[in-house]
């Protein structure tokens, strides 16, 4: 099996893998970073959303080798080093983006990349960018508001709570 | 002013930090040391007769540990369903065998024929593809109708058709039912289909096997929102394994909806063969698994016709309903069509007169149970759909008709049953007409056709009941089990408590919302309380989160629980400042002696409870802890009204949500934030049922052509407006200790009718002489309707 090595939240990390290896399956099994979640297994869903250099992607569609030598990003390296919550995840928090937290990882990846490109985005341009990212617990209500808020924007007209 | 802590805040939820820094533990997450792994061989034939099954060359395969198969479950018992329904003439409903792993015949596309266990997930799916099954295909029954046909294929042999049951309720009222329609002055009569939808919680099915050879203890870790219920029939009903022998644990559970009520065959698989393999045996179910084997939910095709006198009250109502059961009977499968849905018929309305018809059929398809709802969205979508149809044949204002027939005075005795103890619907319709402002949509229709778009506006009521109850009732009614449940309140010595609850979280924050509730009746920080869920070696016998109950009973018990923790702190206070019990008073964490300064905090007392040097021995045991089971005497019926405005492409047929609002009386709230959060989401869900999705086999072959989200039509974020949501209309449960209703289901509930009925009226408003469209209202199915 092929050894692969990759920089993860900023450390350097080494496991033998598979060939077929899914980067997914990597991260979760190999590497013991289960906040990277599998919900499907025709990409749809998003849940195993990463960043790979700096790019947001499906971690369920692509190798484990194809990401070697790349700096990769999870969930887990997204808080402070003293577990306070990055301005993204505090929103979701703050404005009920989350319940049962399956989607989570994935959704706040998925915004951290929006927000990357497009600092102040409109709602239809966060409903657009989460095509590819399934919730089935908040009706994407406070996903959205969450989103919208944690770009600096006034959500007090959306409705309450 | 917002309170900022105790029962009415929006406290923020604790669980969250967990779920947003990547730290959740969900099933999936653990890894059990030297655990192998199941890949089930899952049929790809609706129906067949298994004529061999060759593992030999499989069992060669690298890493495989052991090839499992019907036959070695023979002897072990099926998986059992856990309500029985009496038919119309006093029959048991027909109750076919439901094996772990196919015996002899294969009965729906996924039905598991074998179970290949290996050293890795990769090498069992591999070893999987070489077994050689040799399957006779036998004609398929997908179809309800062409099922109960004369000469129908049976799904099973051992039966005499494939008739489930037929019920009739309340069939002593059938004749004047009928009398009625005789007299009436208006007939409305609507033929609907409520589809068959796929739960999809984002978390696929887990289930890991564990035995202890030193002690002789098995434990599953699984997805499951009841680990009890699953201890229980698992361990009474297929394994033969005594309670104290059984510890079923369910961990963080990534979404339910009813999908993970049930008790499944890879649950009992996993437990016993770990035992047999004497390893832990784990399986991840892959979302096209899960696709053909998460019991399926809806299903509905009926006949509801609604009779009117010529001052246009409702004086009668008569359904007729095909449910489908799939190919065998999941836990509660035949409650569903029958007892929530029947119970609900009389919607908010005083229609004095009720008779419904559920034929229960089996088909060759994946089970069918209960999903976010379950019963009382198919009774809700008939009611609402009919009465708008009724409105627009007489020509009145569809709210006005609501209105004029609304159930106005409480408690009200259902014809069908049940008692409302509370409600006020001309209150949640006054509130809905306000933050839908349908005064104004006549001018947002006006501006949506001079873009040439149709607009339309669908109002519905709808009333649900929560917390299935009392257990004397439903047990007459077939319940397999009782419906109370329980909770321990835990003080430890230094006055910080655990709380272990029955109820199961899945994203409903009980984890935030029920130390709210215990944080108010003692006066401390919510932070001091923590809420324990999920294992049944620590929690107490309860069971488990569905039916929107866990606040209203499972709260109840807590409640319950924590008044018998004050009722002992005050014995204990009264000996420490030397006082009467009866003149002690709990305040702010502080215990006082009414009329004097004395007091003594929250922390002193727990402490002696723990310490007891200064303790009234002779009257009190030591210690800090109580439980109590709570069984209530009544359902909840949480209750509101419903707005849906969508637009409608004339060129396309394309359907888009504008606006949804929502009026809900849920009694009193304990946290506004999370009760938003749970109508969001449900009316996510509703609005998916109206638009959207759709699980749909072949009716000729049985194939399961909606099989991932390639082709199953799950709503995302774009499909979607932001909702509308109150639920200042208050009127307290009066029968639980905090007069709450339940929310987590109203929005699936209330939201599907609200969106047909606006896509009838946009096209109506066009010209179309449209009076319905079944859901999922396709594009295509509604360009074609408008070209009809």
């Amino acid at each position: 099996m092929p050894e692969i090595n990759m920089v993860v939240n900023g450390r350097s990390m080494r496991a033998e893998a598979e060939p077929r290896a899914l980067l997914s399956d990597f991260l979760r099994e190999d590497l013991s970073l289960t906040g990277t979640h599998v919900g499907c297994d025709t990409g749809q869903c998003g849940a195993c959303v990463v960043h790979v250099d700096g790019v947001a992607v499906k971690s369920c569609n692509m190798l484990a080798v194809e990401a070697a030598g790349c700096e990769v990003s999870t969930i887990e390296g997204q808080a402070g080093p003293d577990g306070t919550l990055n301005a993204l995840q505090q929103a979701f928090q703050d404005h009920h983006g989350l319940q049962c937290g399956f989607c989570t990882p994935g959704m706040v990846m998925s915004a951290a990349a929006l927000l990357k490109e497009n600092p102040t985005p409109s709602e239809a341009e966060v409903r657009a960018h989460l095509e590819g990212n399934l919730c089935r617990c908040t009706g994407y209500h406070n996903i959205v508001k969450a989103i919208l808020a944690a770009s600096g924007q006034d959500v007090s007209g959306i409705a309450a709570e | 002013m917002p309170k900022d802590s105790g029962i009415g805040a929006s406290s923020k939820r604790r669980e969250d930090v967990r779920f947003l820094t990547g730290a959740g533990n969900y099933t999936d997450d653990i890894n059990i040391h030297g655990q192998a792994y199941v890949h089930f061989l899952r049929s790809d034939v609706a129906h067949g007769r298994i004529v061999s099954l060759d593992t030999s060359a499989a069992a060669a395969m690298p890493g495989v540990v052991r090839i499992f198969t019907g036959a070695d479950f023979e002897g072990v018992g099926g998986l059992p369903c856990g309500w029985q329904v009496t038919d119309r003439h006093g029959q048991p409903m027909a109750e076919p065998g439901h094996p772990v792993l196919a015996q002899g015949k294969v009965r729906h596309v996924g039905d598991p024929i074998a179970a290949v266990v290996a050293e890795s997930p990769e090498q069992a799916r591999d070893a999987a593809e070489a077994i050689e099954a040799e399957i006779e295909e036998l004609p398929a029954v997908i179809d309800m109708k062409a099922a109960l046909a004369e000469g129908a294929a049976k799904v099973h042999d051992d039966l005499p058709s494939n008739l489930c049951y037929d019920w009739g309720f309340v069939e002593e009222n059938k004749g004047a039912v009928d009398a009625a329609f005789a007299e009436a002055a208006h007939v409305t009569t609507l033929e609907l289909v409520n589809n068959r939808l796929v739960a999809n919680p984002m978390e696929p099915r887990v289930a890991i096997g564990d035995y202890a050879r030193a002690t002789g203890e098995s434990t599953l870790y699984t997805t499951s929102q009841n680990p009890h219920v699953i201890r229980l029939l698992m361990g009474a009903f297929v394994l033969g394994i005594p309670e104290h022998k059984l510890r079923v644990v369910a961990p963080d559970v990534g979404g339910g909806f009813g999908s993970k009520i049930f008790h499944y065959a890879e649950e009992a698989f996993c437990t016993f063969a770990a035992k047999a393999l004497a390893r832990p045996v784990k399986w991840t179910s892959s979302r096209s698994e899960a696709f053909m084997s998460d019991a399926h939910g809806r299903d509905h095709v009926s006949k509801i016709e609604l009779a009117l006198d010529a001052d246009n009250n409702f004086t009668a109502l008569r359904t007729e309903t095909y449910a489908n059961m799939g190919a065998y009977l999941s836990t509660f499968a035949p409650s569903v069509p029958t007892w929530l849905h029947g119970t609900l018929m009389a919607g908010n309305y005083k229609t004095p007169l009720i008779y419904v018809n559920v034929k229960a059929v089996f088909t060759n398809t994946v089970p069918v149970d209960a999903y976010r709802g379950a019963g009382r969205p198919e009774a809700t979508y008939q009611l609402e759909r009919v009465i708008d149809k009724a409105a627009r044949e007489l020509g009145v204002d569809p709210i006005a008709l609501r209105r004029q027939n609304f159930v106005t005075e409480f408690p009200y005795q259902t014809p069908v049953a049940v008692v409302y103890d509370t409600g006020d619907y001309n209150a949640t319709m006054d509130k809905l007409e306000e933050i839908a402002d349908i005064a104004g949509f006549a001018a947002r229709r006006a501006e949506s056709e001079a873009r040439g778009k149709l607009r339309g506006l669908g109002v519905n009521c709808y009333i649900e009941a929560c917390g299935i109850a009392p257990s004397n009732l439903v047990g007459q009614l077939g319940a397999r089990a009782g419906l109370y449940d329980a909770a321990t309140v835990r003080v430890n010595a230094t006055g910080s408590i655990s709380v272990m609850v029955g109820a199961h979280s899945h994203g409903q924050g009980h984890e935030t919302a029920f130390p709210q509730v215990v944080a108010e009746m003692l006066g401390i920080d919510e932070s001091m309380i923590e809420i324990v869920h999920g294992d049944s070696s620590k929690i107490p016998f309860g069971m488990g989160t569905y039916g929107s109950r866990s606040l209203a009973v499972c709260g109840s018990a807590m409640v319950r629980a924590t008044e018998k923790i004050i009722n002992k702190a005050k014995k204990i206070a009264a000996h420490l400042m030397e006082a009467s019990e009866a003149d002690i008073e709990l305040k702010d964490g502080q215990f006082s002696v009414a009329g004097t300064d004395k007091s003594v905090a929250w922390g002193d007392v727990t402490l002696a409870a723990y310490v007891p040097h200064n303790y009234p021995l002779e009257d009190i045991e030591p210690g800090l802890e109580e439980t109590a089971f709570y069984d209530p005497s009544n359902f909840t019926y949480p209750a509101g009204a419903y707005a849906c405005e969508v637009e409608v492409d004339p060129e396309t047929g394309k359907v888009t949500v504008e606006r949804f609002s929502a009026a809900d009386d849920f009694g009193n709230i304990v946290n506004p934030m999370i009760v938003s959060g749970q109508v969001h989401g449900g009316l996510g869900q509703g609005i998916g049922q109206a638009l959207l999705e759709n699980c749909a086999y072949d009716p000729e072959t049985g194939q399961l052509l909606s099989a991932s989200y390639m082709d199953y039509a799950m709503p995302r974020a774009d499909d979607v407006p932001f909702y509308a949501v109150d639920h200042s209309c208050a009127t307290p449960c009066t029968h639980n200790p905090l007069g709450v209703k339940g929310c987590g289901e109203a929005g699936a509930i209330g939201s599907p009718p609200s969106v047909v009925n606006a896509v009838i009226d946009a096209l109506q408003s066009g010209g179309k002489a449209v009076t319905h469209i079944d859901m999922p209202m396709s594009p295509s199915r509604v360009w074609s309707a408008m070209q009809g």
